[in-house]
């Protein structure tokens, strides 16, 4: 019989089914006739939430390694995050091509002069260079110092993420704020103030790959 | 010269009419088997059911007569109208005053109406009702969000019953209250808005012929997501204006604070008339989408006064709607 599978294994395509399960139950909503009385909302709204859920757990993974030690749960960042990027893209093609079809003149007006859309069209484009740079060869192109600034970029998209949130809603703005709280404490874990006093700290740093070539296959 | 081009297909190989009839049968067969087996499925292959349509009945206003100010636009789907709502007393989710107004009992009800006026009282429903003539009255309702529908609302004029009461020659607005209760409306134990909701109106305003007070849409009761028992209707202004559940009615002098106006001045106004020329600050108004329009549909252009300009512009003569909007 066959030895126990190291969860390295099998865990990246769990996680790749994972992110690709909102896509699906969309998907299967649709086919049932099941979006509601106003479809292309309930598109929108399921892409834009879901890419915003998936930036955060990006972010999350650093302070899960932070709080546990295992370095491990990096190697599902990439993953994640392109994840992420890839809702975001669909989000933004609903409001292309179902919400507005495409009238370049009315939609320029609202990347322009709507504040919620402009810094929701700013996260979607921070993470083009991102998602471009994602590849093994363009992290060795980069060099590891300078991919990493690079993508620190992520920060500023998450947060205008979920400022494109709270600037959209009328007047319960109770969900966006639970998510600025979230994208707040995600960013306070990983201060080194902070940091420190996690109990995976100590046993992550051999492993963090600040100083190696960022995230590994 | 006329050259005959031989058939494409040549006749070997065209079916038989039997064979593709009873083929086209099989098939019939299996979509209708599929569409008996799940609600889903006869949604995606037959569209709406006749009572997600017209509703489940029954209808007790079904002979009201249809008013001649009704538009001959195609009414949105009763499922949509009543599963698509805002109605915060019950949850800021568009399903949720479907799903949370179980504990709300919109019967007995009585609404009190004062303030400037000779006859103040406060009356059963019943009583309240028992002199109007409910007609059917198809509007399009325009909601400050940018989409719309068409409803088939049961009502009269509001104006006909705020003369019962003879308001006095100092009173210029009428102020409207929606039920406060979070024992029966979970969404008012969340301060999301400065409960009790409510609105305003100019007096003439409220006397417009145009403006109405519901009872009905679809021939049936209103349920409770859409107001029950009784709320306001002015087709002009954005859905919001149309205050639900009423339980207060007051002649005032001065200009009444609304809820979503004392929320966010500066985006929600007093008037808030539908016009496509000035955009709410985070979005445009020049365009709306027509709930039950499909998936593909292009939004539609939004008409100023929502279509109702030549029977309401005059009330705003002169007015520079951009600052009073």
């Amino acid at each position: 019989m066959g030895r126990i599978l190291p969860p390295q294994r099998y865990l990246k395509p769990v996680v790749f089914l994972l992110c690709l399960a909102p896509l699906v139950a969309l998907v299967w909503r649709g086919m049932g006739g099941d979006l509601g009385a106003n479809p292309v909302e309930a598109i929108t709204h399921h892409t834009g939430l879901w890419a915003l859920r998936l930036l955060m757990a990006t972010l999350a993974l650093t302070p899960v390694r932070l709080i546990t030690g295992w370095s491990g749960v990096l190697r599902y960042r990439r993953m994640v995050g392109l994840f992420a990027f890839f809702y975001a893209l669909l989000h933004f093609i609903t409001y292309l091509w179902l919400d507005q079809h495409f009238a370049w003149g009315d939609i320029a007006t609202d990347i322009l002069k709507r504040p919620y859309i402009t810094v929701g069209f700013g996260a979607l484009v921070l993470l083009v260079p991102l998602a471009a740079t994602s590849t093994n060869a363009m992290v060795r192109r980069l060099g590891a110092r300078r991919w990493l600034r690079l993508h620190r970029l992520v920060y500023v998209s998450a947060l205008l993420g979920t400022l494109h949130f709270l600037w959209l809603v009328k007047a319960d703005i109770r969900e966006p704020v639970l998510y600025l709280a979230l994208f707040v404490m995600l960013m306070a874990l990983r201060t080194p103030t902070l940091g420190r006093f996690l109990p995976g700290a100590a046993a992550g740093r051999g492993a963090r790959p600040r100083g190696r070539t960022g995230p590994r296959p | 010269m006329l050259i005959r081009r031989p058939p494409d297909i040549p006749s070997s190989e065209i079916t038989p009419r039997e064979l593709y009839m009873k083929r086209r049968l099989f098939l019939k067969a299996g979509a209708a088997g599929l569409a008996a087996a799940s609600p889903a499925a006869a949604a995606f292959f037959g569209g709406d059911s006749e009572a997600d349509r017209i509703g489940p009945g029954p209808k007790p206003y079904a002979d009201a007569p249809r008013h001649p100010a009704s538009t001959e636009e195609e009414p949105t789907s009763y499922k949509d109208a009543t599963t698509y709502n805002n109605f915060y007393e019950f949850g800021t989710g568009k399903d949720d005053p479907a799903r949370n107004s179980d504990a709300f009992e919109p019967r007995p009800w009585s609404v009190q109406v004062d303030g400037e006026c000779h006859k103040p009282a406060t009356l059963p429903l019943d009583d309240l009702l028992r002199p109007h003539t409910l007609e059917d009255r198809v509007y399009r309702l325009r909601c400050v969000e940018a989409w719309s529908m068409v409803i088939p609302w049961v009502g009269f004029p509001l104006g006909d019953l705020l003369a019962r009461f003879e308001p006095t020659s100092a009173a210029r607005f009428v102020e409207f209250t929606t039920l406060l209760d979070p024992a029966q409306m979970p969404g008012q134990r969340s301060r999301v808005l400065d409960w009790p909701y409510r609105e305003g109106l100019r007096l003439d305003e409220a006397m417009h012929p145009l403006t109405i007070l519901a009872v009905g849409l679809y021939g049936e009761v209103l349920p409770k997501q859409n107001g029950a028992p009784l709320r306001l209707v002015v087709p002009w202004k954005y859905g919001f204006k149309s205050i639900k559940s009423i339980v207060r009615i007051r002649f005032v002098r001065e200009r009444p604070a609304t809820a979503w106006n004392t929320s966010a001045p500066q985006e929600y106004g007093f008037y808030s008339n539908v016009n496509p020329r000035v955009s709410h600050p985070r979005w445009s108004q020049a365009k709306e989408r027509r709930i039950g329009d499909g998936l593909l549909a292009p939004k539609r252009e939004t008409l100023m006064f929502n279509g109702y300009g030549d029977q309401v512009a005059h009330l705003y003569a002169g007015m520079d709607l951009t600052k009073h909007f």
